[in-house]
């Protein structure tokens, strides 16, 4: 108990950056993941292209690995300095937009065949089909796996540790210079994880039961 | 191109096609162009920066590099599939001493960041009087608890994905519970949710890269000790480059063998599925 009141700005700091490395990421990744996810199932076949190569591409690199090209690599290319905190967000939202893209897509998938057969029957051409038909349904199919996504996310943020973001990944380098025993340190950010973690299954689980699809 | 969310497109349709095809080619193209311009004005094309990557020693300790990565993978993915089996079953168990504390495993390994998980291991620990904790040690034991977890919820996802038929046809034959399960259910299970576990194994393969942040010596250790070489003109991105690719191609090989397994599990008649692709969100 000690370890945690005594050192409360050091857990508050380092949880508060966490939490804006998942704020922006989830928005960047719903947005762009949105939009990767739309390309995918798009007519037009160089954006479906696209869409894929991105997806795949993305999906089998680790997150560290691109979160090393954005703390390493950036820097040398000459570019505006935007800070580690702006490149890890954008490692983290480009990583999880392919899951948020994946998610839609399925979810889209599961919208029966006869929906979109009579929003077209009834002359409603692709970008209304898939406004007002499809997407408000599949919206709620994705909701229980997007969140799992978002979870990941939260938990993904900590690799953001390694590469000079100061968040709850770095606690327990800040605080074992403090002479604070690194083991307790670290079981108090593990238990804090695992009640944000428990707090976002439960409102998966509400979203679940309130959103149900009737069929 | 027909599909259900759209008509065989018309004339009209085909021409705007063809345009936001042509957009979209030309907006990737000038992404890329600007990537590749950026890196080349700043010089990671240069011959010096490469040159690194050309030299025997470095070839073999980026071979050595790689077989750290494959061994941390190989152990991980045979630990956990075997902690994933032994937990589904206990918390599949009608015993409730041997069900909460498997569930309770489960959920507690699952919400635990994976890297923090590394780091009590590799940090937390030590002080305790915990010796012989390496870094290799530290990344199989924190990659084996956490994919054993995931890896027992697709087990039983897969036990409960089966018409409930199957147990009972075997109760009726007269097996045990344990028959029941090691005979009937695990092996269509196991059959269904292949695709699933493979791409939970891509998951490990990914992870092992978390070894960089707790000093285990694999590729992208190596990328960044090369990659900060001096008198190289410190090459980090062509380190990344190179590192990358190898990353890369290791993961969609692994990833190409699950969806060949899917393709031909699809394929295949006569396995009971309740829930066809029952969606297990794994490990992001």
């Amino acid at each position: 108990m000690d370890t945690l009141f005594n050192n409360l700005d050091i857990f508050v700091d380092g949880f508060r950056m966490t939490f804006v490395l998942f704020f922006f990421a989830a928005i960047f990744a719903l947005i762009l993941g949105t939009i990767v996810g739309a390309m995918r199932v798009s007519p037009v076949t160089p954006m479906r292209a696209v869409g894929t190569v991105y997806v795949n591409l993305v999906r089998n690199t680790p997150l560290t690995l691109l979160m090393f090209f954005f703390a390493f690599g950036y820097p040398k290319l000459g570019l505006p300095d935007v800070g580690y905190t702006t490149l890890a967000i954008i490692a983290l939202s480009l990583y999880t937009a392919t899951y948020v893209a994946e998610t839609l897509r399925s979810g889209i998938n599961t919208v029966p065949v006869g929906q979109a057969e009579a929003a077209r029957a009834i002359g409603l051409p692709f970008g209304q089909t898939m406004s007002l038909v499809i997407l408000p349904q599949a919206f709620r199919a994705t909701v229980p796996p997007m969140m799992s996504v978002f979870i990941a996310l939260l938990k993904n943020t900590t690799i953001a540790a390694g590469f000079s973001v100061a968040e709850a990944g770095t606690i327990r380098q800040v605080l074992s210079e403090r002479g604070e025993p690194q083991l307790t340190v670290l079981l108090w950010v593990a238990l804090i994880f695992i009640l944000a973690v428990g707090v976002l299954s439960l409102l998966q689980r509400y979203l679940e039961n309130k959103w149900r699809v009737a069929r | 191109m027909s599909s259900v969310l759209y008509d065989t497109p018309g004339p009209r349709a085909i021409r705007r096609n063809r345009t936001l095809g042509v957009v979209t080619v030309l907006v990737v193209a000038a992404v890329l162009a600007f990537v590749v311009y950026r890196l080349f004005e700043t010089g990671q094309f240069e011959a010096k920066k490469w040159e690194l990557f050309t030299l025997p020693l470095v070839h073999q300790n980026m071979f050595n590099a790689l077989l750290n990565t494959l061994q941390a993978f190989a152990y991980a993915a045979v630990l956990s599939l075997i902690l994933g089996l032994v937990l589904s079953l206990g918390r599949m168990s009608v015993h409730k001493w041997v069900k909460y504390p498997a569930t309770a495993f489960i959920e507690l390994f699952r919400a635990v960041p994976l890297l923090i998980l590394m780091f009590i291991l590799y940090y937390g620990l030590p002080p305790l009087g915990v010796e012989g904790i390496t870094p290799f040690i530290a990344v199989v034991t924190g990659l084996t608890l956490y994919n054993g977890s995931v890896l027992a919820e697709v087990f039983r996802a897969g036990v409960e994905g089966l018409p409930i038929g199957q147990a009972e046809s075997g109760y009726a034959i007269g097996l045990r519970k344990s028959q029941v399960m090691r005979i009937i259910l695990l092996p269509q299970a196991v059959r269904n949710m292949l695709p699933v576990i493979i791409s939970q194994l891509v998951v490990v393969l990914k992870d092992t890269a978390l070894g960089f942040l707790i000093t285990y010596q694999e590729l992208l250790f190596l990328a960044k000790f090369y990659g900060s070489q001096g008198q190289y003109g410190s090459p980090i991105i062509p380190s990344a480059i190179v590192f990358g690719t190898i990353y890369i191609l290791l993961c969609l090989a692994l990833a190409g063998v699950a969806k060949l397994v899917e393709l031909r599990l699809r394929s295949k008649v006569g396995v009971a599925t309740k829930a066809a692709g029952q969606e297990i969100d794994a490990g992001v």
